[in-house]
């Protein structure tokens, strides 16, 4: 794989990989707060459900990408958390409280699972993780007396210190906030002794477990503060829909999770953000085209839920580190431009230790 | 005496129900067995086998039985490519690629299904659909019955096909030890698709069954998440363990069904999953393991 060149010690744990970093980074906010003002309320909305998805993509890149396991549960984590705020706020409780209450919740609820699991390794964790998952999601059915069933749960407006946050515009404006600050708390944590042993699990558990590394501790640290952001993500969502149905934390939802971290890339903050931009809006990408295609093509019922598992298999067999991986490439390509070589970027082989006794 | 007849009804219909988890999980323990995979679609296999079978049978005005074998052929076939074409490639990448890949092929089947014979509920007509067998005081419907000895005759196949067949013992020993295998001749990578040729036929069987007791729906497919279950119970990497377990999972939902509140039936196998992962992650009848350095 192609390396970037590091000029100093401090580079491997400073925040930002260099100035033009932070400048493009300013820029890119100052544009993204701007953007309720230029784009009409529907764009606004949709780019609020990115910015939701973006922030449960990036509390599960901290599971899945960073520590290596996998979690196809992930959508009970979001209904917890929507469920917890949208009920506390029913109760009266001010939403600066909820919000945060939320998240703590969902992380409780990761560390409930985190304790069975974290013995499990492979695809014994995605089969206990989706068994999870399906159990929370008929509890959020079956529990007609909190979660009012199928008639569904209408979710209050929040307001912040008494300024009601409403519309698309609040939403919005709500989640860049907590989606910096999710990125800002998972790039620290990966910065720190935490995230270094998170790491180190993910690319080798027994020689992290020989470095010293308590497996279980890390494992369960990571399992609770990527269910947490996942709460507070849920948080949102209860605002973003506004009209909790309980059969909406489904496996199927679960499965978007897992494809917005693939299709974006496993092991980047950016794949996330990528991932999460892709999975909203193919969706309203395929309604925008869709009578223009030809012979009937875009009518044809089915057509989303094909197009992504077409994307997750072309993704994981042509391109396993994904659209920001490729997006890398790119750049390494007009970095270097003529002297580029196609063996400096070539797929390092992988292979996976059989789990057979040899 | 009533209870114990109508206890007796509910253990032989979840046994029914449990051998079509059974065969399902039989799918998913020859592929693991023998590549390490696990594959997410097995389900969605048995949904397009028996859409295979319905359109040969009520489209296309086969014979029951040679519908039924040609469906059987024709998912024997698309396993055995779906793994020489796609799943040959992944071989190597982490286990998680393998599920994932897996999960994104059961979308497309489902939305091929969906495009190609309509998102409805369908059914077609069996020997065996609404007639029913009277023992006593207990009535079985004879689709119960035809689960079970079609379960037991399949088993009964296979075991013969393993330990009697030159083709069945290669796929033992390539699933034992790949090196030796191919240090003796034996075509490993032929075997492997071979053995998701069976698998996939296995799982064609479970849709052909399923058809006379059920209507046959796209969204059929997540049944095979029940027999993972089933696999889990019977010790990954054991076939009479998958069986076992396909039939404790099928009587213990029926039973849940009967003594226990609504909705417990829909998460027992989830219940079951979660505390033989925790109590006895090794499953019931595996030999022990233990990973080396």
């Amino acid at each position: 794989m192609h390396q970037s060149l590091k000029t100093t010690y401090t580079q491997d744990i400073s925040l930002f990989a260099n100035r033009n970093a932070v400048i493009s980074y300013v820029v890119l906010i100052v544009a993204l707060l701007l953007v309720p003002a230029v784009l009409g309320e529907f764009y606004v909305g949709e780019l609020g459900g990115v910015f939701i998805f973006a922030i449960a993509g990036v509390g599960l890149m901290l599971l899945t990408g960073y520590t290596g396991l996998v979690n196809l549960g992930q959508a009970a984590f979001l209904g917890i958390g929507a469920y917890t705020n949208a009920v506390l706020m029913t109760k009266g409780v001010p939403f600066v409280i909820t919000l945060p209450l939320a998240g703590l919740v969902s992380a409780l609820f990761g560390v409930l699972l985190a304790l069975p699991t974290m013995r499990m390794t492979g695809f014994y964790l995605a089969i206990a993780t989706l068994a999870f998952g399906s159990i929370i999601g008929t509890v959020f059915q079956k529990w007609t007396s909190v979660t009012g069933g199928f008639d569904g749960f209408a979710v209050p407006t929040p307001s912040i210190f008494g300024l009601p946050i409403a519309g698309a515009n609040g939403v919005y404006y709500l989640s860049l906030a907590v989606l910096i600050f999710s990125i800002w708390l998972v790039i620290n944590i990966l910065r720190s002794p935490v995230g270094r042993a998170m790491v180190a699990i993910r690319d080798s558990e027994i020689s992290a477990q020989s470095m010293g590394i308590n497996l279980t501790l890390y494992k369960t640290i990571s399992f609770a503060i990527s269910s947490g952001i996942t709460g507070l993500a849920g948080a949102l969502f209860a605002h973003y829909v506004r009209f909790l149905a309980p059969d909406s934390f489904d496996i199927l939802l679960s499965i978007q999770f897992v494809t917005v971290i693939f299709v974006g890339g496993l092991g980047s903050l950016h794949g996330a953000i990528l991932g999460a931009l892709f999975v909203r809006l193919l969706p309203q990408a395929i309604a925008i085209v869709r009578d223009d295609l030809p012979f009937g093509i875009g009518r044809m019922p089915g057509l989303e839920p094909s197009l992504f598992g077409l994307v997750l298999v072309l993704v994981i067999l042509f391109e396993p580190l994904g659209m920001y991986g490729r997006w890398v490439k790119i750049k390494a390509y007009f970095k270097d431009f003529p002297l580029h070589r196609r063996s400096s970027m070539r797929r390092q082989k992988a292979y996976a230790r059989s789990e057979r006794l040899r | 005496m009533e209870d114990a007849a109508r206890l007796l009804q509910l253990v032989i219909n979840g046994a029914a129900g449990g051998c079509i988890y059974g065969v399902i999980a039989l799918g998913f323990v020859l592929i693991y067995k023998a590549t390490e995979m696990i594959n997410f679609a097995q389900g969605d296999l048995m949904m397009l086998g028996g859409f295979v079978a319905f359109s040969m049978i009520a489209s296309m005005g086969m014979n029951y039985w040679a519908g039924a074998a040609v469906a059987i052929a024709v998912m024997a076939v698309f396993g055995f490519l779906l793994d020489s074409v796609v799943l040959r490639r992944v071989i190597g990448q982490p286990q998680f690629a393998v599920i994932m890949l897996t999960l994104g092929l059961g979308f497309i089947f489902r939305a091929f299904a969906g495009i190609t014979f309509g998102y409805g509920s369908v059914t077609f007509v069996t020997p065996f659909t609404n007639k029913v067998e009277k023992f006593g005081d207990v009535t079985i419907g004879q689709d119960s019955l035809s689960i079970v000895i079609g379960t037991v005759i399949l088993c009964a196949v296979l075991y013969l096909f393993f330990s009697k067949t030159r083709l069945g013992i290669a796929m033992q020993a390539a699933s034992q030890n790949q090196l030796a295998a191919y240090c003796m001749g034996i075509p490993v990578r032929t075997i492997f698709s071979l053995i998701w040729g069976i698998s996939a036929a296995a799982s064609a069987v479970a849709g052909i069954l399923l058809a006379p007791s059920t209507v046959l729906d796209v969204n059929m497919g997540f049944l095979g998440f029940k027999a993972f279950a089933a696999a889990v119970l019977g010790g990954f990497g054991s076939i009479p363990g998958a069986l076992v377990g396909g039939v404790v999972i099928g009587v213990v939902e029926q039973l849940a069904g009967y003594y226990m509140p609504a909705g417990f039936q829909d998460v027992t196998w989830n219940i079951v999953l979660l505390l033989v992962l925790i109590v006895r992650p090794q499953g019931l009848f595996a030999e022990t393991q233990r990973k080396k350095v």
